[in-house]
């Protein structure tokens, strides 16, 4: 029989891959009528509230994708749209909601303890880790910079 | 009667008395739909877990099996079968429900291929009545082997979909007009090194191809003798290497034809095809069963295809060691 590098030369030649410049397409588009959705929330609270300093009114739209991101998971859609856009759904912070959310639904058979509270940040727990160490050696370094 | 390394000519004939099917409503919607017996509205089945509606899949079509043999349970003389979910928990819960011997049996894919090589040689040691099943569902998989259902992720193209559904088939050593095993060859775990866990078809390929090379040459017979080789879930392209494979050794087999490759309708978004433990047994007592019974094909080798691997194995950085066993089903 063929051996493994001829075979995985084979198969590295012949197996379908995936169509960059659509994926790519609908990443860009869909990922980005998410971000302009957040925007307009954005825009929308600001005009709402003249008053408010503009962290708030980020907090606020933060606040608001991460509801609507779980909300369209709750209801079965966004994973439904993932399969199109990729990333385009996985980096904007619903998509970040969702990696929380559809772990916390999946395990809930397994009880609210043992099933969606310890499997809850199964997806986002390399998120999270990885954003924590980061910040953790910024804040370090922005301190030894601070010092000269 | 061993004839090869690993091929067996069985003595005694291996009757196919009745088969069942079952599956889920994706699967419903494909190019098979009319030759299922039947088709499940919702994957939960009215079930609090799609761990139970598999279980009430395996029950249900056992049942199924049992009725149209026109036989009980007490007739049985052993369940042999599988799954893919850990501790094969779906045919051993299934098997709970009835009070026969049992035989828990794991090769993933290839279950189905296992279990009726089990049931053949049960039957030649006087067992008389052994049902074989396995099945599948799609979301109990996915939680196991990859992600959350609800999880915004995107399928490569070379990924496969897993099978919800179920076919069962009651083997006896009453003769009947039935078709029946003649032949079997027990595969050899072959492992050329693929590590992606989204081609699984390239990670079975040469296993089918080593099984089938062994079959052919353990029996002298080519793919001409046979009116279909039938593999289990390689999919479109998994198809396609093993046609590269054997083309290569010299072997030319127009007749290939793949389970995982027809179970669902071209336009229907499943990537390379099915695959599962349920996607051959299904695939094979809803279609193949009814061509050899109305003598369309007269003889077949069956060639279920298996990736051995857990969730935990690749990430451990193991390639995808797989199997394939083959059984040749003919009719007089």
């Amino acid at each position: 029989m063929i051996d493994s590098k001829q075979y995985q030369e084979y198969v590295h030649q012949n197996a379908q891959k995936s169509n960059e410049w659509l994926t790519l397409t609908l990443a860009f588009v869909i990922g980005g009528i998410i971000c302009m959705i957040g925007q307009g929330f954005s825009d929308l609270y600001a005009y709402l509230f003249p008053k408010w300093e503009q962290k708030d009114v980020a907090t606020l739209t933060s606040i608001t994708m991460i509801f609507l991101g779980s909300f369209f998971t709750g209801l079965g859609w966004y994973d439904k749209l993932g399969a199109y856009a990729g990333a385009g759904t996985i980096i904007p912070i619903t998509g970040f909601a969702n990696s929380v959310v559809s772990p916390a639904i999946e395990f809930r058979k397994e009880g609210i303890v043992f099933g969606t509270m310890a499997k809850m940040f199964l997806v986002a727990g390399p998120i999270i880790v990885s954003g924590v160490g980061v910040s953790v050696a910024v804040g370090i370094i922005y301190y030894i910079i601070g010092l000269f | 009667m061993r004839v090869g390394e690993s091929t067996y000519v069985v003595q005694k004939k291996v009757y196919m008395e009745a088969v069942a099917t079952i599956a889920g409503s994706y699967e419903g919607k494909g190019s098979l739909h009319q030759y299922i017996d039947s088709i499940i509205e919702d994957d939960m089945w009215g079930c609090k877990t799609h761990e139970m509606a598999e279980i009430k899949m395996q029950k249900t079509n056992i049942q199924h099996c049992l009725d149209k043999a026109a036989i009980t349970q007490h007739d049985l003389d052993c369940i042999v079968g599988g799954d893919l979910i850990n501790q094969i928990v779906p045919t051993s819960f299934s098997a709970r429900e009835f009070e026969v011997p049992f035989m828990g049996l794991y090769n993933a894919c290839a279950t189905f291929g296992e279990s009726l090589i089990v049931a053949s040689n049960l039957i030649n040691n006087d067992m008389n009545k052994v049902i074989a099943i396995t099945s599948s569902h799609f979301a109990t998989a996915e939680r196991q082997y990859r992600y959350p259902l609800e999880l915004g992720t995107q399928p490569t193209p070379v990924s496969q979909m897993t099978v919800t559904g179920s076919g069962c088939v009651l083997l006896t050593d009453k003769p009947c007009d039935k078709p029946y095993i003649s032949q079997y060859t027990v595969g050899k775990i072959v492992d050329l090194k693929c590590s992606d866990v989204n081609n699984m078809g390239a990670a079975m390929a040469p296993a089918a191809f080593d099984t089938i090379n062994a079959h052919l040459q353990a029996t002298d017979t080519t793919p001409k003798d046979y009116d279909m080789i039938i593999t289990g879930d390689l999919g479109r392209f998994g198809r396609e290497t093993l046609h590269y494979l054997l083309s290569q050794e010299g072997i030319e087999a127009d007749n290939l034809n793949d389970c995982g490759s027809i179970v669902y309708s071209k336009d229907q978004k499943a990537g390379q095809g099915g695959s599962g433990a349920g996607c051959c047994s299904l695939v094979f007592c809803s279609y193949f069963y009814p061509m050899l019974c109305s003598r369309q094909l007269r003889k077949i080798l069956f060639v279920p295809t298996g990736a051995l691997l857990s969730k935990d194995s690749p990430l451990q950085g193991e390639s995808i060691p797989a199997i394939a066993h083959a059984v040749t089903i003919q009719i007089d």
